[in-house]
């Protein structure tokens, strides 16, 4: 093994009554890709935060090059060639790229010369490693790959050897996040070591050399990658055996229950995102809608749904019209039988300032069950709630906690309950597992394919591709708002991928 | 053409107050740190400046108190709004109360005149300076008048208050200090983890504020007028917020709109009961109010969308 580029011995970090990082020892070799894995609030981002300066451990040594380092302030880590590129980017908006990546690295105090200096030292990064970006382009014009790669070279430019990337995939399409791949093995190959973060089984399997999992705050085990299984994996982070591929029977469709004809959907900017979409979902089946992003998914549940105004084209639930052009309103459609979760929990789906209890009836707080005369019937609320709670082991298991409170999962779980409990004959879900840990992920997972087999039918958006193929019967691909083909569940991610990315049926099958 | 000529010159000496005072916010409020306390601080920095300079004699003397007891306030507001991440606008409001109070008890236990200062003469005030040839050059036409009717003639502060507009651009778009300025208007977490201090920073921002509302207040009970009067900013310090968004936080902007409010503010002064052709004698009222309706109106819709600094008001808590 190589020498170590970072080695933590004995860290410990407390926030309050949180342990966040328990005894923590962890050695990364020089040159490598490490991963560390584990659920949202498993303490990786805590511990990254303490290695790049921005937190203290309350105990512990931190060696950087094998000599012992004290990194206070993340000066402190860029002076020793830590650079991070975080979760949440930390660029201005409304500058344009040199003016972020100069930011605090000015070195004088006047920006003409120390923009002209930047400007070579980035032309020089940019044949080394191959990342090309306008240094005058302003960043809220860039997409989003694009502003990653400005963090990086910000990284770079402070000449970083170790690049701490923090959940780097989130916000990326699967196109990006291969490029973002590419990359990170050319800085390898260049030397730089590369510490990755992510909650993502897949990317650790197919980037790193080393994994490192972590679980409640401890480091549970580092394993070479080549001689780890996703299985293992998942098995160390969640503590016990997790399934990763969904169980499912055969499917026993039945009638229409949701009619899709010709609907065409423009946004706010009179840009059309579904151009003429047609398709049916029947009882006892989960129709998939595969695609990149931003290809006219979210739109088009939004029509369905009643959240957005289509400009043409009909819907038909249970065989009688939804008026999706005129006055659909989410609340009729609610009780009509078709329910929705929403792809943002966050925005749309959860008021997050309300406690667990008023959240876990929004939207059905006129139905009966929950009223009392004219007024909340608050016992029965939370007698709903508690009963919710245990039936989909939300945690904390306390309804009268701040929705904020909850993990991603769980919020998730929140709103689910709240629309499968309902009964619906239609269920639209959008992005059911987005933000959510390995555990969680393979419940909701369950819960849809129970919906399916009690006879409902699901219409599922996604832009993870295994969760499509996994749960639907049959699948849809979306591109720049059509429909462009659809397959049966066997359909390899090969096949499905090239219709995402626009290639026409006939030249995917060549 | 006198007339035209008269109107321009009490324009640029009512606009000076409100170009300091927008360009002090606009230092303050790049850094994300709304400040509705303008007009406390400049109501202040005038009472100390036309004390201190009738007191010892000087202008200069007044000018320094002035500004001293602005960037005292400056920091009363950053306190409470930096180091203990308070509302910055109640913050800026009680500054406007502490100050508005304080003057006329101060004044009336100091000097016993309902609350004015003594008046200004000599050495105590800022005297208009003449501008070299200016005599010389009066009798050209046009290119004479505007030179030594307009430009030349003013005291000191008015052409220091002209020459902060392209030093406050030059420190904004070509400095380090101006764009970590504007950086932690904008993501103050983008500062933070580029290792500069986001608090020193804010602070540097405020004393900037609060040196050019003291300018501001000298400028009113020591230049233009001859001492203090009770509540003599009358409302300049949110008529110089109202330029600010106006002129979407840009300092050339910033001194075109100043200059407006200030033309607005000159001419119901110059037409006060002045009949109008038409429509006849116009209540003295409404011509007062012109400004502030225009304000309204500008904002309104006549100057599109006005995008404040994105992390203005919002206090900088390290998220965990």
């Amino acid at each position: 093994m190589a020498e170590a580029a970072i080695e933590l011995i004995g860290i410990n970090k407390s926030f309050g009554a949180v342990h966040a990082n328990r005894d923590i020892h962890l050695e990364i070799p020089r040159g490598t890709i490490h991963g560390i894995i584990g659920e949202n609030g498993a303490g990786k981002s805590t511990l990254m935060s303490i290695l790049y300066g921005f937190y203290q451990a309350d105990s512990g040594e931190i060696q950087v090059g094998g000599k012992p380092t004290l990194i206070k302030t993340p000066n402190d880590a860029i002076a020793v060639g830590i650079g991070m590129v975080h979760q949440h980017f930390m660029l201005v908006q409304n500058f344009t790229v040199i003016e972020n990546i100069i930011l605090g690295a000015e070195g004088e105090a006047l920006l003409k010369t120390s923009i002209a200096k930047a400007r070579s030292e980035l032309e020089r990064l940019e044949r080394e490693y191959g990342l090309e970006v306008d240094p005058d382009a302003v960043i809220e014009e860039l997409p989003v790959g694009l502003q990653q790669r400005v963090e990086i070279l910000k990284a770079l430019y402070r000449g970083a050897e170790i690049l701490i990337l923090d959940e780097p995939t989130g916000v990326l399409t699967p196109a990006e996040a291969d490029h973002l791949f590419r990359i990170l093995k050319q800085l390898k190959e260049q030397g730089k070591t590369i510490v990755l973060i992510t909650h993502k089984l897949r990317e650790i399997m197919a980037i790193t050399d080393n994994v490192s999992v972590m679980r409640q705050g401890t480091m549970v085990a580092t394993r070479k990658t080549s001689e780890t299984t996703v299985e293992e994996l998942a098995e160390l982070m969640v503590g016990r055996r997790v399934l990763l591929r969904v169980e499912k029977g055969e499917t026993k469709s039945g009638g229409f229950k949701l009619s899709v004809k010709n609907l065409t959907v423009k946004d706010s900017r009179g840009v059309t995102m579904v151009d003429d979409v047609s398709f049916d979902v029947r009882a006892g089946e989960i129709v998939g809608i595969a695609g990149v992003a931003g290809n006219g998914q979210s739109e088009l549940i939004e029509a369905i749904s009643g959240v957005r105004r289509a400009v043409s084209g009909s819907v038909m639930l249970d065989g009688k019209p939804i008026d999706v052009v005129g006055v659909a309103d989410p609340g009729e459609l609610r009780d009509r039988g078709l329910a929705h979760v929403p792809e943002d929990r966050h925005h749309v789906g959860l008021v997050l300032a309300f406690e667990e209890n008023e959240n876990s009836i929004l939207g059905y707080h006129d139905d009966p069950k929950y009223l009392k005369g004219p007024f909340l019937d608050i016992d029965a609320i939370m007698a709903d709630a508690k009963e919710k709670i245990e039936k989909y082991d939300i945690r904390p298991g306390n309804p009268k906690l701040k929705t904020a409170n909850f993990s991603g999962g769980n919020q998730q779980k929140i709103v689910l309950a709240r629309e499968m409990e309902q009964d619906p004959g239609v269920l639209i879900v959008g992005q059911p597992t987005r933000g959510v840990d390995v555990g969680a992920i393979e419940f909701i997972h369950k819960r849809l394919i129970a919906m399916r087999d009690a006879g409902k039918a699901v219409l599922l958006i996604s832009v993870e591709l295994d969760e499509i193929r996994s749960l639907s019967d049959r699948i849809l691909v979306m591109f720049a708002g059509r429909v462009v083909g659809e397959r049966g569940p066997d359909a390899t991610e090969g096949e499905l991928g090239l219709l995402m990315a626009g290639v026409e049926h006939k030249e995917a099958a060549e | 053409m006198d007339l035209l000529v008269q109107l321009l010159d009490a324009t640029i000496r009512v606009s000076v107050p409100l170009l300091l005072a927008c360009l002090a916010g606009l230092y303050s409020e790049r850094a994300g740190i709304f400040d509705i306390g303008l007009e406390g601080k400049m109501l202040a920095g005038a009472f100390a400046g036309a004390s201190a300079a009738a007191v010892s004699g000087s202008a200069w003397v007044g000018l320094l108190a002035a500004v001293a007891i602005a960037v005292l306030l400056a920091l009363v507001h950053g306190f409470a709004s930096i180091t203990h991440r308070g509302n910055q606008i109640v913050s800026g409001v009680a500054i406007n109360f502490i100050a508005a109070g304080s003057t006329i008890i101060l004044g009336q236990a100091w000097f016993r005149q309902g609350g004015r200062t003594p008046a200004l003469s000599g050495d105590a005030r800022f005297s208009a300076i003449e501008l070299p040839g200016a005599e010389a050059l009066r009798d050209v036409p046009v290119i004479g008048t505007i030179y030594s009717d307009l430009i030349s003639g003013h005291s000191l502060l008015v052409y220091v208050a002209f020459l902060m507009v392209p030093f406050t651009w030059w420190v904004l778009f070509r400095t380090r200090f101006g764009l970590r300025l504007r950086a932690v208007g904008e993501n103050p977490a983008a500062v933070d983890t580029a290792g500069i201090s986001v608090t020193w920073l804010r602070y540097r921002a405020v004393i900037c504020t609060g040196i050019l509302t003291g300018l501001a207040g000298a400028y009113l009970s020591v230049a233009q007028n001859a001492g203090f009067v009770k509540d003599m900013t009358a409302g300049k310090g949110y008529i110089a917020l109202a330029a600010l968004i106006f002129a979407k936080w840009k300092p050339v902007p910033a001194m075109f709109a100043c200059l407006l409010f200030g033309f607005l503010d000159a001419a119901s002064i110059r037409f006060q009961g002045m009949p109008w052709p038409v429509i006849g004698k116009v209540p003295v009222q409404l011509i007062n109010a012109l400004p502030f309706i225009l304000t309204i109106i500008l904002l309104a819709g006549f100057i599109g969308k006005a995008i404040p600094p994105r992390a203005g008001g919002v206090p900088y808590v390290k998220e965990r």
